[in-house]
C-alpha cells in the first residue's frame, strides 16, 4: 500500500511548478512557506516529484551545488539534495529530507535554467515596485539590500529582499516578486512591473544616484546574476540577456545611508 | 609575431559597449574587459589579416600613434589575450 500523493502549485514569474510528495505535512509546510505564491488555479508547466528520505543523499553533506546536463537531463545536486530534471517533459524528481530549504534551492535552479532560455535571469538583488515601475537593488551580502527593504515606504511593493526575477516579455524587461527571502524573511508580493532602473548599492555618507556606464553596468550585473549550470550555451544566453538588459534600463550606483530617506531617490 | 594572424575564437560571447568589448568565455564564465585600442584589434582579428596590417589599419590612424610602438604594444596584447584563450594566434591565414 502506498501513501496518497499530496501536491501544490508554486507560481513564480507566472510559471507554475507543481510539487508532489507523499507527506502531507511536508506539503503543508511548503504551503506556508510560499504563501501567496501557491495557486491551485494556474495550470502547472513543470512537475516535480519529491522523494522524502531520512537517508543521506550525498557522500559529502556539505558539497556545493552542481548543475550539469547529460543526455538532455539536468542533474542537480548538493549535499542535501539530489535531483533530475527533464526540460523536454518538464518533469523532475528530487530526493531530499523533509526540509524546505532543499526544494527551495531546486526550484530556484530550475527557474534559472528556464529563464536563461527565455531572456531572463535571477538576480542577487532586492527589488520593489513604486509608481508602477520596478527598481532593482543589487549588491553582495552586507551591501544594504535588507536595510533598504526594511525601510520601504508604504506605497512600495517589495518584490524581494534577496533574489529578484527578471524576464523579457513583450519587448520589455519585467521584474516579478519572488518568495526567495534573505535576512528579512518576508516573501515578496506576487506581481510584476517593467524595470525602470537597476541600482548597485554602495554604503555612503549621503544618499545619491550616480550613473553607471554600460560596460561597468554589465560587469556588475553579471557578477550578481545567479546561474549555477555548467552549460556554455545557456551561459551565452544569460550573457546576451544581461547585455540587452543594461542597454534597456537605467543603471546607477545608489550611494545610501541607513534609514528610509534613500527612498526619496527611488520614484 | 607581427606577421601572425590573430583570430577571435567562435565560442566566445561578447558585446561592445561604448567602444569597450566585454567578453565572456561561456566554458568557464570568465569575463574580460578590453579598452578601446584592444577592442579595435580584437574586432579586426579575423584570422586572415596580419597583426601588422591590423595595427596599421585600425590602430595608428584612430589613436594617432606611430606604427612601431603601436605594434610592440599590440604584440604584448595579443599574447596576453591568447594566454586567456580569447584570441588565437595562427602562423597562416585561415577562413573566417
Amino acid at each position: 500500500m502506498t501513501a496518497a500523493l499530496e501536491s501544490l502549485n508554486i507560481v513564480i514569474g507566472g510559471l507554475a511548478i507543481e510539487v508532489t510528495a507523499s507527506d502531507a505535512a511536508f506539503i503543508e509546510m511548503l504551503s506556508g512557506q510560499y504563501g501567496e505564491f501557491v495557486d491551485s488555479e494556474t495550470r502547472a508547466a513543470i512537475r516535480l516529484e519529491v522523494d522524502l528520505t531520512d537517508e543521506p543523499v550525498a557522500l559529502d553533506a556539505d558539497a556545493d551545488v552542481q548543475v550539469s546536463r547529460e543526455a538532455g537531463i539536468w542533474k542537480l545536486s548538493r549535499g542535501d539534495f539530489d535531483a533530475r530534471y527533464d526540460p523536454v517533459r518538464r518533469y523532475g524528481t528530487v530526493r531530499q529530507s523533509a526540509n524546505r530549504h532543499s526544494i527551495d534551492s531546486v526550484i530556484r535552479i530550475i527557474h534559472t535554467l528556464t529563464l536563461a532560455q527565455e531572456g531572463g535571469f535571477l538576480l542577487h538583488s532586492a527589488s520593489a515596485i513604486r509608481n508602477g515601475h520596478a527598481f532593482l537593488f543589487a549588491g553582495r551580502s552586507g551591501a544594504g539590500k535588507t536595510t533598504l527593504s526594511r525601510h520601504a515606504p508604504g506605497d512600495a511593493y517589495l518584490l524581494s529582499d534577496e533574489v529578484s526575477y527578471v524576464r523579457k516579455s513583450g519587448g520589455v524587461f519585467l521584474a516579478w516578486g519572488t518568495p526567495f527571502t534573505g535576512e528579512l524573511g518576508t516573501a515578496g508580493v506576487n506581481c510584476s512591473a517593467p524595470v525602470e532602473a537597476l541600482c548597485f548599492l554602495r554604503q555612503a555618507t549621503e544618499n545619491r544616484l550616480v550613473t553607471v556606464e554600460e560596460p561597468e553596468a554589465l560587469r556588475l550585473l553579471l557578477a550578481n546574476v545567479l546561474f549555477f549550470a555548467n552549460d556554455p550555451e545557456l551561459v551565452r544566453q544569460v550573457f546576451e540577456s544581461a547585455s540587452e538588459f543594461v542597454g534597456a534600463v537605467k543603471t546607477f550606483y545608489l550611494n545610501c545611508t541607513p534609514g528610509d530617506r534613500v527612498w526619496e531617490l527611488i520614484r | 609575431m607581427s606577421g601572425c594572424y590573430p583570430k577571435r575564437p567562435a565560442n566566445l560571447a561578447s558585446r561592445v559597449l561604448k567602444g569597450e568589448a566585454i567578453i565572456m568565455n561561456p566554458a568557464d564564465s570568465s569575463l574580460f574587459n578590453l579598452n578601446e585600442t584592444a577592442t579595435a584589434i580584437w574586432l579586426a582579428a579575423d584570422g586572415r589579416t596580419t597583426l601588422r596590417e591590423i595595427v596599421e589599419r585600425e590602430v595608428c590612424p584612430r589613436f594617432e600613434v606611430d606604427s612601431e610602438s603601436a605594434l610592440r604594444d599590440a604584440e604584448e596584447l595579443v599574447q596576453a589575450l591568447a594566454a586567456q584563450s580569447i584570441l588565437i594566434l595562427a602562423e597562416e591565414p585561415g577562413d573566417e
